[in-house]
């Protein structure tokens, strides 16, 4: 007779290993970052946890002229989610390199910088003022922008838009920065553009952007945001981020993908969300939507996560990427 | 703004006001922060509900020595439902206390307090500060009928300078609130008028104090506490409207962290929910498109 139930000897949660691989052969001292567009530029949520602690803090996306940010109503609220249309308000790449890195740098965060722009040569730009800057670990490339030159189609819908974006962002980044794909699940198949992002230079992969939703607002029978359709988040969308990552760490392990690290994002709200990411192959975690619901996640769910991989008898953190696949 | 503690607060009490709830929460190390015009951001349903956004409320009562603060609330959505329906002895996650509080002259001043409806929770303690520096209130309470008013007693202990109205004449003056307001101003020689409540009372009011030349403090609650639901953080940007600041140039400003309370005749009440051509940024934004972007 056979017992489907594995059995392992839990371990210490203190003695895991969460040393977690980074784009470009680094590592981060543990795997839990900030989803971007979630923790601001670290000040609201210094207020409740030690930015130093987390592995990365990863800043909304900075674009190279400040942006005021969409009319509202920019968000609504759907089940177990949100839908909005924020519009990436930010203050420009000058003022965010002299004025937030530093304050970040002061408090020992290590940044991950989120980037954008709606064209090739913007997305560069930014990449550019970001060399030799302090607290900067690495780039994320927001891929889900409009590309202005191809009929205001997302940049991470198309492999041939994403991998010029991210050869333009690889050739001119400081070389000691990996630089991480953003990528968006609303395409026919994640692997094509995660392996044109691969192809292009990226050190790794981030899953997955918000997938565009609308509601309705049944009372005025208009859309509720401002921008008719938004980007969708929270544990609603967390199965379809987990099946993403999973199959880009398939391809990897095919060889069908040169492997990266992947950041796996989507709905983590506890650390057992988090270890559904890490199963499926993801070797950073980034909290998002659930900072909304409660400040002190990110690092609750770096504890929770390393007493989940303790009870499952994982040694590190490395031991369980990629575990739940055949 | 202030430092936001989060904790787990015990449900003390949770009571009808009207047709309001009155809910007791008691939570070490706030109360002795909270000034008037703070907002509790409250986490609805526990760590797993469906319910992501927290519910902001303006503070009615903190008492430091009780370690308590008591919110007032309508029931207007799923997230309001739900806190209507907590039992006394649980607890809930809040963050408070969050914001920028009603500036209070450091000097006897006349002052004068318009609410539409529960507008009027934070206006009680603001009009204690108000005496308690030898300064004086008067109050016009407004709200679309008589049992949608809120603190009417309160205020009539406290003053007897107060007018209410009501836009089915159920109470007081039929009219909204905003009808004797000038009026009011002049009887009582008012030095600054406050306003709590929905944006068309605050625009209103903003108006006519202005145009009397007269310092006008708005506390919003429409773009955070009307059951939209807000991070309660800061780091959402979905709370905002357009401000112009002290460089003259206007901003959209966060409702839960350089608001709720706003210098009325910065806001610009005519331009929420657009995204006005000079307001910083604008110029980099392709309003045609939709989606996050």
């Amino acid at each position: 007779m056979t017992d489907a139930t594995t059995f392992v000897a839990p371990l210490d949660a203190g003695s895991v290993d969460m040393t977690a691989p980074f784009g470009g052969g680094g590592t981060l001292p543990n795997p839990v970052t900030t989803a971007s567009g979630c923790a601001g530029y670290g000040r609201e949520l210094a207020k409740f946890q030690p930015l130093a602690e987390l592995g990365s803090i990863t800043t909304r996306t900075i674009t190279p002229q400040p942006r005021s940010g969409r009319a509202t109503p920019r968000m609504a609220e759907t089940p177990s989610g949100l839908l909005n249309g924020i519009g990436l308000p930010g203050v420009g790449i000058g003022h965010f390199v002299e004025n937030e890195l530093s304050w970040l740098a002061e408090r020992g965060a290590r940044v991950v910088v989120s980037i954008a722009g709606e064209r090739v040569d913007e997305f560069a730009e930014c990449a550019q003022q970001l060399s030799n800057s302090p607290a900067v670990v690495g780039l994320e490339v927001n891929l889900a922008c409009p590309d202005a030159d191809n009929q205001g189609l997302a940049f991470a819908g198309n492999p041939a838009t994403a991998h010029d974006v991210i050869q333009a962002v690889r050739e001119v980044a400081d070389p000691a920065l990996p630089v991480y794909a953003k990528l968006s699940p609303d395409v026919a198949s994640i692997t094509d553009i995660a392996k044109a992002c691969v192809r292009a230079g990226a050190d790794g992969l981030s899953m997955i952007n918000t997938p565009l939703g609308m509601v309705i607002d049944t009372d005025t029978l208009r859309p509720r945001l401002s921008t008719t359709t938004g980007g969708l988040s929270g544990p609603a969308i967390r199965p379809v981020a987990v099946r993403c990552v999973y199959e880009v760490h398939a391809a990897m392990r095919a060889g069908e993908i040169t492997t990266v690290p992947i950041t796996g994002m989507g709905g983590i709200r506890t650390g057992l969300d988090a270890l559904e990411f890490v199963l499926a192959g993801a070797s950073g975690v980034a909290v998002g939507t659930a900072v909304f619901h409660d400040p002190g996640a990110p690092l609750r769910v770096l504890a929770e996560l390393r007493e989940a991989l303790a009870a499952r008898g994982f040694a590190k953190l490395t031991d369980a990427v990629g575990h739940a696949h055949p | 703004m202030a430092h936001p503690l989060q904790r787990q607060a015990e449900i003390v009490e949770l009571s009808p006001v009207g047709a309001y709830h009155r809910l007791v929460l008691r939570a070490e190390g706030i109360a002795e922060r909270v000034l008037p015009g703070h907002v509790v951001a409250v986490a609805v349903g526990g760590p797993d509900s469906s319910t992501l956004m927290r519910r902001a409320f303006f503070v009615h009562r903190a008492d430091p020595d009780e370690q308590t603060l008591e919110i007032v609330f309508s029931e207007q959505g799923r997230g309001t439902r739900e806190l209507a329906d907590v039992r006394v002895g649980g607890t809930l996650d809040i963050v408070a206390p969050l914001g920028n509080a009603f500036p209070v002259p450091n000097g006897p001043v006349s002052a004068l307090l318009v609410a539409g409806g529960h507008g009027s929770v934070p206006l009680f303690g603001l009009a204690d500060l108000i005496r308690d520096q030898g300064g004086s209130v008067g109050f016009i309470l407004g709200a679309p009928d008589a049992g949608r008013l809120f603190g009417v007693d309160r205020a009539k202990e406290l003053t007897p300078d107060v007018l209410v109205t009501t836009e089915d004449g159920s109470y007081g003056i039929r009219g909204h609130v905003t009808l004797p307001l000038a009026e009011a101003m002049k009887a009582i020689g008012a030095g600054v008028v406050y306003a709590s409540g929905p944006l068309p009372v605050l625009r209103a009011v903003s108006e006519t104090a202005t145009s009397l030349d007269v310092r006008c403090f708005t506390a919003v609650e429409e773009t955070m506490a009307c059951g939209v639901g807000i991070c309660g953080v800061g780091t959402c940007m979905a709370c905002v409207l357009p401000v112009v600041g002290d460089d003259g140039v206007s901003r959209f400003a966060r409702s839960c962290v350089e608001g709720p309370c706003f210098d009325g005749s910065r806001v610009r009440w005519d331009d929420i929910g657009t995204v006005p051509p000079d307001v910083e940024g604008a110029a980099a934004m392709d309003l045609s498109a939709t989606g996050a972007y």
